[in-house]
């Protein structure tokens, strides 16, 4: 007999059963069930425990509730006048009074910062807004309707993916004009093709899972199908993916910005305030350093929080 | 064995502890554990997921998991402390000195490399030989392990092999460098009944030649008896029980040992279930069986035929996975279909449920043809027949709690008011033998037996007159698969159901069915009353596949 | 081979012009007066009767669809358009700035690919468990840290704190470090995590164990059979990996003040000079496509599973999705064997 199964289906050569294709499964049983219950504290402890066993994560997710809150409200913090200064504290460096120093104007630099959060995070939140439910409705079209809709969707993102997505930011803004509203736009429409190459992948790789063929077996229509089975499954990853964009976003926008085609001076923005204080990099290093180190914690602190919750997410498969 | 002096002691593991880092906590994974092998002896270690008897294979070889820590005991080989030996001193060993064969031939080569390449490198860093004279024997120790064209094969990478072929290359790996001890942890488990006898002959026939020892890893008894000169049954981490296959499997001592052997399908000659299971239906149904479909099938399924397109880069055409296939699914009886991978049994059960379209060939239930219908005939039809699929770990939405996955039949046909069903999903738990709490819990705090049991439950839901049970045994231990399947029979007796039961293994199926359907390569080659099958096989396939069940070497 | 190389250059040919397509849609369908934008912020100070005449001249008074064939005609016959900001034609202006961008991003790209490379190797081959998760916790920085910012620290340190580098300028070869070393850090820390998670994955291999089992030592276990599995998939994203050096151009050219491709971006988008904005998007994508057309034809004589024919395609979709995923927490990193247990 020949053992040659050359020709046959990847699926058909494996093993007769699932029980390799299991053993680390089964494996994973044996040892819970020798360990005992698990801890019975409610999830409130446990979600805290779990937050204070990994200190990175607890310290990204306490800087990025900072930041929302200096966002919507940044009368909170104690604070000075980011539009007014006096010319006679002008270019001081950090200090007690001021503690990211002042500008060239005498512009306390930390209520600059700080007045400058709503509209980066505003921008970068609109952009994945818009990258996100447009991407993720493309997304769950190509992939739950399939056939023709998924190649021409999946074909669209394809060529959307040739062309660099700054570029494409940059060739949006030229025609949509300048002003942070329009580099937000230009943003999040620059990552739908990946929102919905994820989406679909996702819908996809769910769709064709055991427990929805159950799902179909037992008589469910299509719409709950994909309401109660496909979707709560499919949506965590997109979640992982909003987060991780919104790192993504924060960048693309302050960077914009930089390059002179979102705010305006002398409204205070991330990425317009790193690219004044350019002018004063040899005198006054901590008007580019404040902000840039403002930024790279932000989009470090969203990039942790989405791999924390990816983790999770896997876990809880 | 004759009264030669005794051999000298290769192996000796002594009061071996390990454990597992999960989460928070340890585990631990093996308890005590001491065993010998002399020269030439072949020693099985038989036990369940997670007895501990892969770790212990693991620790001798010290490949273990990162988070498994060996906590105390000795691994003396050849009067090698090998817990702490250096990294050095286990290279020497390792490949040279003992030789693995691991589980899953499929991913356990590396697949950018010549097979060749890979069976010679053990002779290469080992430098027992030159590079062109390791190539050499690279192809010697193929034709060894039993591939034909070991030339041609040398050249090839592992996609292109089979994954009995696969396993003979990982043998010829294992055994190049002439270790004395072989390491063979669940060599065939993930290979089909008949390739899994074969290599396992050819294996025996080497390591008798070369006079190698060997530990032999198995979760199935009856492949141990076949093929140890000893075993040590493990539970829990612990030694249970020792002894030749004769001594264990005549007279066992252990609790454990009796539950295994009683459960283990292969080791039984007379099934307890299925006398119980006839008698319930004695009364009912006095006809002498025949294999044919009858009038009063619940199920028919005339002359199937399933095409599917060949992959483009194979080449045009279409493969059928399953060949003009007939049967007839007895009411409130058990049709099994059996057969290895790729012998379309699977498909054929999606066919009878209307999960996949037929390329020809009808199905009918109680005389309606269900072939093509659609929408609300089609939902009609899944109310009356149910799936338990293959997998329970997978099997369930990993979001939703028991109660709503049980009532999701119920839901999805808004049968009742939300507190109907959920007296109806507590009701159904109580029928599949779960505590009610479980209802409130998740998937992922189950174990796999309970979930499938889960999985049964949502089957049930809709009061079907068929269940198809694709495989639903073969992910779970040997006595959690006992329990599975008393339960099966218990529910049978109990509701009239119908089963059609879809399965690899011959010796489960003769548990509980009434007739016998063999598959090979999508054709029917045999059918007929279960007794028949077993006694009287008609075609030679179905003989080839009675021999190769494991365990003849010593029945109970 | 021939034919899958024609039907591949084909399938190139059809992604530029969905590419091109997809540009001609944004710079002229979206809302927005292409005359005005093309005359600029003056636009007031033409009378209705010169704006019609430059939107005849331009033929944009003309149907979409006239319009686009015309456009797709010109583009045919290699005539790009001319940039509005200089009037050159766009092909020289976009071809000038080839070169120097060239020389950065491959600068740039030597160095992601060996330090990305390298730190990822490393991390996971040290024995040293607090080293490998030192290592791969720079990577997720690197993606982190905002390259305008980066390029100003760079300055800063190198060109004003110690003078090494100069800060601004292209004469010599000095002053294409700080500009590669820019566009390095993010690429090269996208190269790091894709190929140590790609690594990390592989090491949990049955095969890996198979290896050692041989008795291999753990260098030869990493290198031989541990990296080459893991860079395959890693090499499936090259496109976008360029893509990204391209895109970082325009902030690190128009810091140091270099010429270039970015510079270029950089100053039509500022002139809404819609023409170049186009070429330098044609172009783009050009590249992406031969990347990627050079990676898939090498892909094959790597990986012996992969046959020339479509299937590539859908195999390549698989394993781009698997590392485009969020990567995996760090509890992911293999913890390293205890000495005893040295493998």
């Amino acid at each position: 007999m020949s053992e040659t199964t050359r020709l046959a289906p990847p699926a058909v050569e494996h093993g007769p059963d699932v029980f390799g294709a299991t053993a680390d499964d089964r494996f994973e049983d044996a040892l819970a069930e020798r360990q005992g219950a698990p801890g019975s504290r409610g999830p409130v402890f446990r979600f805290f425990a779990f937050l204070v066993r990994r200190p990175f994560l607890l310290g990204a997710s306490v800087w990025i509730l900072a930041v929302l809150v200096a966002a919507i409200a940044p009368g909170i913090f104690p604070t000075q006048d980011p539009l007014g200064g006096d010319p006679i504290d002008k270019l001081q460096g950090p200090n007690l009074g001021h503690w990211f120093g002042t500008d060239q104007l005498g512009r306390d630099l930390f209520a600059r910062v700080l007045h400058g959060t709503g509209l980066t995070l505003g921008a970068a939140l609109l952009a994945v807004g818009i990258g996100l439910v447009v991407g993720s409705v493309l997304g769950l079209l190509a992939g739950f309707v399939g056939s023709w809709v998924d190649t021409v969707v999946m074909r669209i993102a394809d060529v959307l993916l040739a062309i660099p997505s700054l570029l494409l930011s940059l060739a949006l803004i030229t025609v949509l004009g300048f002003g942070t509203v329009h580099v937000a736009i230009a943003v999040g429409l620059a990552s739908i093709a990946t929102v919905a190459r994820i989406m679909r992948s996702e819908v996809v790789r769910v769709r064709t899972s055991v427990y929805v063929e159950a799902a179909q077996a037992s008589g469910n229509r299509w719409w709950r199908v994909l309401l109660v089975h496909v979707l709560p499954n499919s949506a965590g990853p997109v979640l992982v993916l909003a987060a991780l964009e919104f790192g993504t976003a924060i960048l693309a926008v302050s960077s914009l910005s930089f390059l002179g085609y979102g705010a305006q001076p002398p409204t205070p923005e991330w990425g317009s305030l790193v690219s004044t204080g350019r002018d004063f990099l040899r005198t006054a290093w901590w008007l580019t350093t404040a902000p840039g180190i403002v930024i790279a914690l932000t989009v470090l602190s969203a990039n942790r929080v989405s791999r924390a919750l990816d983790t999770e997410g896997r876990r809880s498969r | 064995m004759t009264d030669a002096p005794a051999p000298a002691l290769l192996l000796a593991i002594d009061s071996l502890a390990v454990d597992y880092r999960s989460g928070r906590t340890t585990v631990p994974a093996v308890r005590d554990v001491s065993l010998r092998i002399h020269r030439g002896e072949k020693v099985a270690v038989v036990g369940e997921s997670g007895s501990g008897k892969s770790t212990t294979a693991q620790a001798v070889i010290q490949l273990l998991a990162s988070n498994a820590t060996i906590t105390g005991g000795s691994v003396a080989f050849d009067g090698i402390d090998l817990v702490h030996a250096t990294a050095k001193e286990l290279r020497g060993i390792r490949g040279r000195r003992i030789g693995l064969v691991p589980q899953d031939p499929t991913v356990s080569l590396n697949p950018v490399t010549r097979i060749g390449a890979q069976v010679a490198e053990v002779l290469v860093v080992h430098r027992l030989a030159s590079k062109a004279d390791a190539a050499r024997r690279a192809v010697e120790a193929l034709r060894e392990a039993g591939l034909a064209n070991p030339e041609v094969q040398a050249q090839q990478y592992p996609h292109e092999l089979s994954g009995g072929m696969r396993q003979r290359v990982l043998i010829a790996l294992a055994l190049i460098a002439r270790p004395d001890l072989l390491i063979a942890d669940e060599p065939t488990s993930a290979l089909d009944v008949t390739v899994q006898r074969q290599i396992l002959d050819h294996l025996d026939r080497l390591v008798a030649e070369t006079g190698t020892s060997v530990l032999f890893i198995t979760h199935d008894l009856g492949v141990a008896a076949d093929r140890a000169d000893r075993i040590v049954v493990l539970s829990d981490g612990r030694v249970v029980e020792e002894g030749t296959p004769d001594e264990v499997l005549r007279s066992p001592k252990h609790p454990y040992t009796k539950k295994l052997i009683a459960a283990a399908p292969s080791l039984q000659s007379a099934p307890a279930l299925r006398a119980l299971q006839i008698e319930a239906r004695a009364s009912a149904n006095e006809e002498p069986e025949t294999g044919d479909a009858r009038a009063d099938d619940v199920l028919v399924a005339t002359s199937l035929v399933k095409e599917f397109p060949i992959p483009r880069t194979l080449g045009h055409g279409v493969t059928r996975a399953v060949d003009d296939v007939s049967f007839g699914i007895p009411r409130g009886g058990t049709l099994a279909l059996v057969g290895e991978s790729g012998s379309g049994k699977s498909t054929t059960a999606r066919l009878a449920l209307r999960l996949a379209d037929v390329t020809s060939g009808t199905v009918t239930v109680d005389g309606d043809d269900v072939t093509s219908i659609r929408g609300s005939r089609l939902r009609a039809f899944r109310r009356r027949a149910q799936i338990v699929q293959q997998n329970p770990y997978a099997a369930l939405n990993p979001r939703l709690s028991i109660g709503s996955i049980v009532s999701d039949p119920l839901a999805a046909f808004g049968e009742g008011s939300r507190a109907t069903r959920k007296a109806r999903a507590v009701e159904l738990i109580d029928l599949v033998e779960l505590p009610a709490s479980v209802l409130k819990r998740r998937a992922a705090e189950l174990s796999g037996g309970q979930r499938q049991r889960v999985a049964i439950a949502r089957a049930l839901a809709l009061r079907p007159e068929l269940l198809v049970l694709d495989e639903p045994v073969s992910a779970l231990d040997v006595s959690v698969q006992a329990q599975i399947l008393d339960l099966l029979a218990g529910l049978q007796a109990e509701l009239g159901v119908s089963y059609l039961f879809i399965s690899h293994d011959l010796a489960v199926v003769r548990q509980i069915a009434d007739r016998v359907g063999v598959l090979r390569r999508g054709r029917l080659v045999e059918l007929a009353p279960t007794a028949q099958v077993f006694d009287a096989p008609s075609s030679e396939y179905t003989k080839a596949l009675l021999e190769a069940i494991p365990g003849q070497a010593v029945r109970v | 081979m021939i034919r899958y190389l024609g039907f591949r250059l084909l399938q190139a040919v059809g992604v530029l012009w969905a590419a091109w397509t997809v540009s001609f849609l944004v710079l002229y369908v979206l809302p927005g007066d292409p005359v005005k934008i093309l005359i600029g912020p003056d636009a007031s100070d033409v009378s209705p009767a010169q704006l019609a005449k430059l939107r005849h001249q331009l033929g944009l008074d003309q149907p979409l669809i006239v319009q686009y064939l015309h456009q797709l005609g010109n583009l045919l016959q290699g005539r790009f358009g001319t940039s509005i900001g200089s009037g050159r034609p766009v092909i020289d202006v976009v071809g000038e700035a080839i070169g120097p961008t060239v020389q950065i991003a491959l600068f740039g790209l030597v160095l992601a690919v060996v330090f990305g490379g390298g730190l990822a190797f490393l991390a996971t081959l040290t024995r040293f468990r607090r080293l490998g998760q030192f290592l791969l916790g720079l990577p997720p920085l690197g993606v982190s840290i905002p390259g305008f910012w980066f390029a100003l620290l760079l300055i800063q340190w190198f060109s004003f704190g110690i003078p090494l580098f100069p800060a601004i300028g292209d004469q010599s070869a000095s002053a294409l470090v700080l500009p590669a070393i820019t566009l390095a850090l993010p690429t090269g820390a996208t190269i790091a995590q894709l190929l140590s998670k790609s690594l990390v994955s592989t090491l949990r291999e049955p095969y890996i164990d198979t290896a050692w089992a041989k008795g291999a030592s753990r260098g030869r276990i990493h290198l031989r059979h541990a990296l080459r599995n893991a860079a395959l998939p890693a090499l499936t994203v090259s496109g976008l990996i360029v893509g990204q050096l391209l895109s970082g151009t325009v902030v690190t050219e128009t810091i140091f003040s270099r010429p270039g491709l970015g510079r270029v971006t950089a100053t039509a988008v500022q002139q809404q000079d819609i023409p170049v904005v186009q070429g330098v998007v044609l172009f783009a994508a050009t590249v992406f496509v031969l990347a990627n057309l050079l990676v898939d034809l090498i892909y094959p004589l790597l990986d012996p599973r992969i046959v020339l024919t479509g299937s590539r395609r859908r195999l390549r979709k698989q394993l781009e999705a698997g590392l485009l995923a969020p990567l995996p927490d760090e509890s992911a990193v293999p913890a390293p064997v205890s000495e005893g247990a040295t493998r």
